[in-house]
């Protein structure tokens, strides 16, 4: 893809009236690299705790690969993403806001929706579909 | 070579030469047409040696605003598709009455309101949204392209090839029989085991590709380019619903594109996320298609709401009333449309409290945009208002639009849903919002921006016509739709019993003839529009007395938009500048660095076209070879180094005088 066009001399945001740290915060091979061994970590904690079946439940191992998961990518938006607060005046951080506040409203949304269905569409047993409201 | 039927099914599928319907003389005389047509086309343009103009200045492209040109096009073009689907439907209708089956055996109808349904949303509303928000908003802003050009060209021709796969499912093989979100499981492979749903899966994905593109396109543009001095709460209105519109497509569109690609897999390879058994569920399709879906139409109809915005304060001669409350309804709008989406299955079993709260939140969202038509009023108040046909089709949508949003009231409280889900009432309260609201915003900016686009205004007299064809033809053809779903008749119906309710097809019927000769109106004004054009000519840029950046820029706009970039202190920059006296730099002009055209965004659209082509039919060889191809031409595209160019200071002066001697000469 092409890089932004920037075609004239003057194009910066009309709000954006910022010095030199105004784009994406670049990183360091210090920056890379532990974010590199974070990753590692990340994955490989996941793997060993399916390999030699570290909780009893399932669904606990579940929860739990899920709260790696989420750590993970916290880790690829700083160090390899390169965001903070103050990257591209702040728009980045909104972006992100808006995201997790999207993302949380299909995901809840649809387990509570899909919750309902199964609980009003799949009686357990023939009375409790007699006796269905 | 392919008597061998393994080599043959790899190379050819489950294509044959059943899959042409040689039997169903419509569809054949269709062709027939469909195919001299097409010859015409390209013996004119042979004739006239245009070939080399179309792709030079026209196919490879990466201008704005010959992109924003083809995308109104492209919409134009599948608007004629869509509406011949719907009025076989009105007349099917009309007539397929006890005895009587009509002309359309059902199998045959089932194809056509799925294809209308697709067509309309995805292949009109759409390319006629992203056209206009692609040609105004970086002249809105004063930008001299938007921020990813090369992408810009790549996400038009990904829409035009999804079109065209969808064209394609008319003679080769069908479409699917679904309706237009292609619910399992009777979309699955065991109820639909043909190819519709396949052209149904690909053309959508290959389109929602170039939608999400363009998308992150102009969300970059508005918020990166905008020129000095333009903060965000001074951004014109349209600039501000496009931004609002494309942040929905960013967040909606991986949603569609995943629960398609689920769909597919259910389809091809076996898995079961939709089906009935093996812990598959259908309802969870549902659910994952209208969270894209209902955010979906309001990407439609905020871009619409920017253009009634613009067009009423310029047809009023008034700064906008309540600009700041435009903006917070807008985004309030973006945000709640995110809140809503269980209210298009409030009758799949959800308990009082999942159905309390999307009924609330849903009655909640019409506050905003009540907000708006209220904003639009307090402007027309007191001003002087002029009634240009874009001021005609923003009231005419007011009047149409305000029906449409108290019926969606209506429908959002789940008692009544249970009584009006899935019947002709709500087919005629969503008609009436996206007619009356996108369809009737389109035109309205279609007819402002035109003069800016081609340099000459549109026929007024037309324009009247297409406007009152349409509207009364409106009213015709989906009143009676309220009264027979209020009656019970349910959507998708090809026959029907009861001889009494025949009255009212038969009035939808005419109110269809209405609008046909609505468009064919529509057209005729751009044919004598053109024909007429010198007496129409806009020499001075700003035929209406506009308010924003763009009428300050020569009408059709010089490739680089704007030789300076201007500097803004106010929100209607240009009435600024024209009431400062604001005087057009007449030297000091300097080179200009514009990107440059390519052809790789088609060749990158046609060769998913091919691949998806041969996954819908099967071909497994033809679509690894497209696919490969696919990604060889992304990489060597990758070495194209050789991507912008400067136009010289000479050439920018040779224009900008031009058009100082046009202003001239006309004063």
């Amino acid at each position: 893809m092409t890089p932004p066009y920037t075609g004239t001399p003057v194009h910066t945001g009309g709000d954006a009236e910022h010095g030199p740290e105004a784009g994406a915060a670049h990183s360091s091979l210090k920056g890379y690299v532990t974010g590199f061994v974070l990753s590692v970590v990340l994955t490989a904690v996941p793997f060993w705790l399916v390999m030699s079946k570290a909780f009893d439940k399932s669904s606990t191992t579940a929860v739990v690969i899920l709260g790696f998961a989420a750590v993970q990518i916290v880790v690829h938006m700083i160090y390899f993403l390169h965001m903070n607060t103050k990257s591209e005046g702040g728009w980045s951080l909104l972006a992100l806001i808006f995201t997790v506040m999207i993302v949380v409203i299909a995901l809840s949304g649809s387990l509570w929706v899909m919750y309902h269905l199964n609980h009003n569409m799949m009686p357990a047993s023939m009375h409790d579909m007699r006796n269905m409201p | 070579m392919l008597d061998h039927p393994e080599l043959k099914r790899l190379v050819l599928g489950r294509l044959t030469w059943d899959a042409i319907p040689f039997h169903e003389p419509i569809l054949l005389w269709t062709f027939v047409a469909v195919a001299l047509g097409a010859a015409g086309v390209v013996a004119a343009v042979t004739y006239y040696r245009l070939w080399g103009v179309l792709w030079r200045d026209w196919i490879t492209s990466i201008d704005h605003k010959k992109i924003g040109i083809m995308y109104v096009i492209l919409g134009l073009v599948m608007l004629l598709r869509g509406f011949s689907d719907a009025i076989m439907m009105r007349a099917q209708q009309a007539i397929s009455f006890g005895h009587s089956m009509g002309y359309l055996p059902p199998h045959h109808y089932d194809q056509i309101f799925t294809a209308h349904g697709v067509i309309m949303i995805f292949f009109v509303a759409m390319p006629l949204v992203t056209g206009l928000m692609n040609f105004i908003v970086p002249l809105q802003i004063g930008a001299r392209d938007v921020a990813f050009p090369f992408l810009n060209n790549f996400s038009f021709w990904m829409t035009t090839f999804g079109a065209a796969l969808v064209m394609m499912s008319l003679f080769v093989g069908e479409f699917a029989r679904t309706g237009w979100l292609a619910y399992p499981p009777l979309s699955g492979i065991a109820s639909s085991p043909d190819v519709g749903v396949d052209y149904y899966i690909w053309s959508l994905q290959i389109a929602g590709v170039g939608t999400l593109l363009s998308g992150i396109n102009l969300i970059a543009t508005i918020v990166k380019m905008r020129a000095p001095g333009m903060t965000l709460m001074k951004m014109p209105v349209f600039t501000w619903t496009a931004l609002c519109t494309n942040v929905l497509i960013v967040a909606a569109f991986p949603v569609l594109t995943a629960v398609l690609a689920l769909l597919a897999l259910d389809r091809y390879v076996g898995t079961s996320f939709f089906t009935n058994d093996f812990g598959g569920n259908p309802m969870m399709y549902v659910n994952l298609i209208w969270i894209w879906g209902h955010p979906e139409v309001y990407i439609l109809i905020l871009p619409a709401f920017g253009v009634f915005s613009e067009v009423v304060a310029t047809f009023s001669g008034k700064r906008l009333f309540g600009y700041a409350s435009m903006v917070y309804a807008t985004v309030v709008i973006t945000i709640l449309s995110y809140l809503v989406w269980l209210h298009h299955f409030f009758t799949m079993g959800s308990g009082a409290s999942v159905n309390s709260f999307f009924g609330i939140t849903t009655m909640i969202i019409s506050i905003p945009t009540g907000a708006k038509m209220f904003n639009w009023l307090f402007t027309m108040y007191r001003g002087r208002i002029r009634f240009e046909l874009p001021m005609m089709w923003t009231i005419g949508f007011m009047f149409t639009f305000m029906i449409g949003g108290m019926t969606g009231v209506l429908l959002a409280v789940p008692p009544a849903d249970f009584a009006l889900h899935n019947s002709l009432f709500l087919v005629a309260h969503f008609h009436n919002v996206i007619i009356g609201g996108v369809l009737f915003g389109m035109l309205a900016g279609i007819t402002y921006w035109f003069p800016k686009a081609f340099g000459y205004r549109l026929d007024p007299f037309w324009g009247k016509c297409s406007f009152w064809f349409w509207i009364t033809g409106f009213w015709f053809a989906f009143m009676p739709l309220y009264v027979l779903g209020l009656m019970g008749v349910t959507r998708r119906l090809s026959h029907f019993e009861d001889p009494s309710l025949q009255i009212w097809f038969q009035i939808a019927a005419f109110g269809a003839v209405l609008i046909l000769l609505g468009i064919l109106s529509f057209i005729v004004q751009l044919v004598v529009s053109f024909r007429r054009r010198e007496s129409l000519r806009d020499t001075t840029g700003d035929p209406w007395d506009g308010r924003t950046l763009e009428w300050s820029t020569s009408s059709p706009p010089p490739a680089y938009n704007f030789a300076f970039t201007p500097r803004i202190h106010d929100t209607d920059t240009w009435a600024d500048m024209k009431r400062q006296r604001y005087i057009r730099p007449q030297d000091g002009f300097n080179a200009i660095h514009m990107p440059k055209n390519t052809g790789a965004g088609f060749v990158l659209a046609a060769l998913s076209a091919v691949c998806a082509f041969a996954l819908i039919w099967q071909m497994w060889l033809p679509a690894g070879i497209a696919f490969v191809a696919l990604l060889s031409a992304i990489i060597v595209h990758t070495f194209n180094y050789d991507r912008d160019f400067h136009i010289p200071a000479d050439e920018v002066v040779r224009v900008e005088n031009a058009r100082t001697h046009l202003l001239a000469a006309h004063v």
